[in-house]
Parts: structure tokens; C-alpha cells; sequence
């Protein structure tokens, strides 16, 4: 009985693996694309077989293992400067750098009524934490800065800021209720074009300069046809509708 | 020179560091030894739980034990409001919310050995001095205290330097604040991250230095104890 079900299990697996040529990419994405890679991933893997293997983290780390020559096909960035910085040092394909998104920014809380559509929470005085990701390692960090600078918030907002490791642990401070407000990715709040729960304001992008977020082939993968096909797909207009889904201009 | 070998900022992480595990070392002689006590002596059914959740940090995933202290402490969970209640705020992304999560963490390493001391010792010291009419607390300070002094050495020794060492449980409840809660190993990892290797290699250094040279003078002074006991 166990041996007739291990070995129809096995036929299975070998019928899927064979039934379409399909390969595996290894994709490190930056934490504000966490969500619409599954999504792509999805329309990936029904147009063509190949599936992803999906590792989220903060653009400066993911950079760092690359360097110390961590198994990844293809960086989605959350910046430019990381995949052109790569393609100098010879870790990157040349000419396969392209733009996939423009980031927006927004300040989110979980608390449906705590901010408003202008962002004037900032200036109240009774305004708990404020979450924002590690400026020297994450874009949307940089922004923050940027925005709190523009507005002339930062020395009021300096006591009251914490740092998550990249937007994904800025998310879950505000999520817990552990910060009042936090300084988000759009991208992290949408699902279907809508907000999902609690508040926020989008940033206005005349406060921060605009967070292109470039992908580029690694040199590991130059002959990987899971990871040309991805590359090939988020240029499609199909995928360009999805991912402007998630709040990003593209 | 110690001071130019390190950035001001990296100094600070390093003292705030320290700060934080002699706190805890602190909190944790004075929690530790009655709750190791009340283990060793106690017949209550309520025992073994006890033991075993003193021993959960050993084994449980940092990124769990912080996820939930992040959540218990937070403003909707159940310490943050009564926290709350009395006044004080909420723990996280302050540094006595470090001090009590770093307390949680390494409890073990404290309790372990005064546990096992306390049971070794029994209760036959103690009857002997009261016999003699010294009160307990007399007894504790003037029988217990001395013959368990090893363990008082390991608890305080390994407490504090696990403390030193903690890694995911700060990074989830810490919030990275410098001079707050931006303890050594959260500003490794920064630099780290972006790709400041020089800045990474001194701290590490100064880390696996001290880590080395705390368990050596440990483990030369439980040797040699062992040959005074042993001839």
C-alpha cells in the first residue's frame, strides 16, 4: 500500500517535471514587490512552466549576498543604483537593466480613521512612533528622509521615528499597533487597487525623488531560460497592468 | 584607542550593549535565584511547566520569541496594556522593553545552573543551620550563597554574555533607535548590509575577542575549582 502510493507519487513528479521543460529561477526581490511577485510568478508559471524560487529582502542585503555569491537569477531592486552598480562589477549581464516599476510612498496606519488625506497627522502633537525602513539600506527609507526633510518634520518627527530593517518590518511595526503611523510602500497597502485596511496618505511625489526600481540578469543565469522568460514577461503590457495594480507607476 | 579604532557611533552601540546586558544579569540574580530555588524545592504538579518554559528560549527561534514579545508587548496585547494601565507605555522600541525582552531570552542560561545547584545542595545544609537558630535568610547568605558560588559565576557570566550576543529577539523589538536600542549585533548586521566590511570586521573582532576570553577565564576557574574539590 505505502510502496503503490510512493511510486504513483513518483510518476506524478516526473510527469509534471516533464510535462513542460520547465526550470527554476531563483529571483531575489526587494521587500515593496513581495506581494505582486507572487502574482507574477503565478502568470509565469501558467504561460510558460517555469516556476520561481522567491527570497524578499532589503535591496542592500540581497546586494551583499550576491557579492558573497549567494545562488540568485535575477535582482528586482528596489533603486537603480544597485543593478548598475552590479553590471559595472561584472556580476550582471550588460544591456539586460530595465526599469520594472516606479515606487509611490504612502503613510499608512492601521487605525482606519488616524490619518487623513493630507498627511496633517504629522503635525499632531499626540502622534505615537513613526516606522520608516533603514535609509541606508532601503529606497523607500531614502524617501522618507527626503519627505520629512521637504516638510520640515524632522527634528519633530526625529524622537518619535523607528527603524525597521526594510519596509516589510516597517509594515509589521505599524501592523502590531506597536507604531502609531509608518512610512510605507503603496504597494504593501493595495490589494486590487484598493487599501486594504486602516488609513493612509500617498505621498505627493513633488516631496521625493521618483523610486525607479531597475531588475537586471545575473551572470549566474545568462543561459537560464526560466530567468529570460521572467525578464522577457515584465516588460509585457499584460504584467505592466498588474503590477500598477499594486500602486506603482510604470 | 579603543576610540579611534571605533566610529562614535559604533562606541555607542557597544556601551549601550554593555549596558543592557548588565542590567539584565542584574534583573535576572534577582528573578533567577528564587524562582531556581522554588524549582528545586518545589513538589507542586505546576513545576515541570515552569522548567520548561524557563528552558523554551534554548530552543525556540529568536525571530518567534521576539514576534511575540513584540505582539504581547505592543499596545493590543496583554502586557502592553497593562503597561499601559499602570502608567508606564508601551515596551517596545525602548530600552527597558530590551532590558525585559533580553531577561525572557536568557533566563536558562541564569536559572539552569542555580536549579541544578540548589537541588545538589538539598536540604540538609539548611536544616543543620537552623538548628543552629539562624534564620533562613542567615542561612541563604552564610551556607547557600558560598556553596553554590560556581553557579552564581556561570549564571552571571553566561547571562551576560549571551545578553551581549542577542540578535533576532532586538531586531524585533528594538526598532533600531541609536543610543536606545541599537545594541552591537544590530549594527553589525547594518554594516554589514551595506557593505561597510571594515566598520563590520572591527566590531566582530572586539565581539569574538570578549566572547573567547570571558568562557576561557570561565572555564580555568571551574577547573580549577574541580582540583580543589578533587584532592
Amino acid at each position: 500500500m505505502k510502496s503503490s502510493r510512493l511510486s504513483l507519487s513518483l510518476c506524478i513528479a516526473f510527469w509534471g517535471s516533464a510535462s513542460a521543460w520547465a526550470g527554476q529561477a531563483q529571483v531575489a526581490v526587494a521587500a515593496n514587490f513581495a506581494e505582486p511577485i507572487k502574482a507574477v510568478a503565478a502568470v509565469l508559471e501558467k504561460t510558460t512552466g517555469h516556476t520561481l524560487a522567491i527570497t524578499v529582502g532589503s535591496t542592500g542585503k540581497l546586494y551583499a549576498q550576491i557579492k558573497n555569491g549567494a545562488p540568485f537569477d535575477v535582482l528586482l531592486a528596489a533603486d537603480r543604483a544597485t543593478p548598475e552598480r552590479l553590471e559595472k562589477e561584472g556580476d550582471a549581464v550588460t544591456g539586460t537593466r530595465f526599469t520594472y516599476a516606479t515606487g509611490k510612498l504612502a503613510l499608512w496606519s492601521a487605525d482606519a480613521k488616524r490619518v487623513d488625506a493630507e498627511g496633517k497627522v504629522l503635525n499632531n502633537p499626540n502622534l505615537g512612533k513613526v516606522s520608516y525602513a533603514n535609509p541606508k539600506l532601503a529606497p523607500y527609507g531614502a524617501a522618507t528622509v527626503e519627505v520629512m526633510n521637504k516638510l520640515g518634520l524632522t527634528a519633530a518627527l526625529t524622537p518619535k521615528l523607528v527603524q525597521g530593517e526594510s519596509i516589510g518590518q516597517a509594515y509589521t511595526f505599524v501592523y502590531s499597533g506597536n507604531a502609531d503611523v509608518g512610512f510605507v510602500a503603496l504597494s504593501q497597502l493595495l490589494e486590487g487597487g484598493k487599501l486594504k485596511s486602516g488609513s493612509m496618505w500617498v505621498v505627493p511625489q513633488a516631496l521625493y525623488s521618483p523610486i525607479q526600481q531597475d531588475a537586471v540578469l545575473l551572470k549566474k543565469a545568462s543561459d537560464n531560460a526560466a530567468a529570460r522568460a521572467l525578464i522577457q514577461l515584465l516588460q509585457s503590457p499584460n504584467i505592466k497592468d498588474l503590477i500598477r495594480s499594486y500602486g506603482y507607476d510604470i | 584607542m579603543l576610540t579611534n579604532f571605533l566610529t562614535p557611533s559604533d562606541w555607542q552601540t557597544l556601551t549601550l550593549t554593555l549596558q543592557v546586558a548588565a542590567l539584565t544579569t542584574g534583573a535576572l540574580l534577582v528573578l533567577g535565584t528564587p524562582l531556581a530555588w522554588w524549582l528545586a524545592h518545589s513538589r507542586s504538579w505546576f513545576k515541570q511547566p515552569v522548567t520548561v518554559l524557563v528552558a523554551m528560549p534554548l530552543v525556540l527561534p529568536p525571530a518567534v520569541l521576539g514576534f511575540y514579545l513584540l505582539v504581547l508587548m505592543g499596545p493590543h496585547g496583554p502586557i502592553g496594556q497593562w503597561t499601559q494601565a499602570m502608567g508606564l507605555g508601551v515596551l517596545p522600541f525602548t530600552f527597558a522593553g530590551l532590558v525585559v525582552a533580553s531577561t525572557v531570552y536568557s533566563m536558562p542560561f541564569m536559572v539552569q545552573p542555580l536549579h541544578n545547584a540548589f537541588e545538589a545542595l538539598g536540604k540538609r545544609p539548611l536544616e543543620v543551620a537552623a538548628s543552629l537558630r539562624s534564620s533562613p535568610m542567615d542561612s541563604f547568605v552564610h551556607v547557600v550563597l558560598p556553596l553554590c558560588r560556581p553557579a552564581f559565576i556561570t549564571g552571571t557570566v553566561m547571562s551576560f554574555a549571551h545578553t551581549m550576543g542577542e540578535f533576532g529577539v532586538v531586531l524585533m523589538v528594538g526598532g533600531n533607535i541609536p543610543g536606545v536600542t541599537r545594541v552591537v549585533s544590530v549594527q553589525i548586521y547594518d554594516h554589514v548590509e551595506a557593505m561597510e566590511y571594515g566598520d563590520a570586521h572591527r566590531l566582530s573582532a572586539i565581539l569574538l575577542v570578549f566572547s573567547f576570553a570571558v568562557l576561557l577565564l570561565l572555564y580555568s576557574y571551574n577547573a580549577r575549582l574541580r582540583r580543589k574539590v578533587g584532592t
